[in-house]
């Protein structure tokens, strides 16, 4: 990130948002027209292959964008830099942390 | 020589147009998901976990803290949604003019608090 990645981060920032935002929808669009889910019925819809892939893809998304949305903020009202370097280094573990988490939800 | 000039910091003296508004409420409930994502992974977790976590979690959910937690970090993601909509759509030079920007800004907010007022309705519906 900082200097020069600018365009790239503007990129990823909007390619994983639009990939998130047809994720939820979709996920809560379902959820919504199957009200009262069993514990099988969510477990089997959640485990098919391609769901599976696309919650893969959503946690990897979440880090990326979750990264450049927490930088930017980071960088604008963190200035001293040894400050900032110690709070961007939280962000991005707690990014790793979800993400580790949610393949273990998904795959573990 | 000091200067004398008056200064106003206070935020909430100044009246700021709607896309300000969405702006930083935008901002705002990034932050907002980004602290909340472990409440989303752990509902995740419970409801994956087996039959009994499951359920044990529907059971759970029932407690008004929670549900008001949740609606909190609903609440965040579908304002955060929409203003990234709006983003996105004058990423594509759609809504750039100043009126515009003032009408999505107020679509924005209004759509927000429609679904708001319906994810509040569902939730307690359903719990």
């Amino acid at each position: 990130m900082a200097s020069r990645t600018g365009p790239r981060d503007w990129l990823i920032q909007r390619v994983t948002a639009v990939f998130m935002a047809f994720y939820v929808v979709g996920l809560v669009a379902y959820v919504f027209f199957n009200p009262g889910m069993n514990y099988q019925q969510w477990h089997t819809f959640m485990s098919q292959p391609w769901v599976q892939i696309s919650t893969f893809i959503l946690l990897v998304s979440i880090g990326f964008h979750g990264w450049v949305g927490m930088w930017t903020v980071a960088t604008d009202y963190i200035k001293p830099t040894f400050l900032r370097l110690l709070f961007l280094g939280l962000f991005m573990a707690l990014l790793f942390i979800y993400f580790a988490w949610g393949i273990k939800i998904l795959w573990g | 020589m000091i200067s004398k000039r008056p200064i106003n910091i206070n935020p909430l003296s100044i009246r700021m147009p709607m896309a300000a508004l969405v702006s930083i409420s935008h901002r705002l409930s990034g932050v907002a998901i980004f602290f909340l994502m472990p409440l989303l992974l752990y509902l995740f977790q419970q409801s994956m976990a087996s039959e009994e976590a499951f359920n044990r979690l529907k059971v759970t959910l029932g407690q008004p803290w929670l549900l008001v937690l949740v609606w909190i970090f609903i609440a965040s993601l579908v304002f955060h949604l929409l203003a990234g909509v709006r983003h996105l759509l004058m990423d594509l030079h759609l809504g750039e003019s100043l009126k515009a920007g003032r009408w999505s800004a107020i679509i924005t907010f209004s759509l927000f608090f429609v679904l708001l007022v319906g994810a509040a309705v569902c939730l307690y519906w359903w719990r």
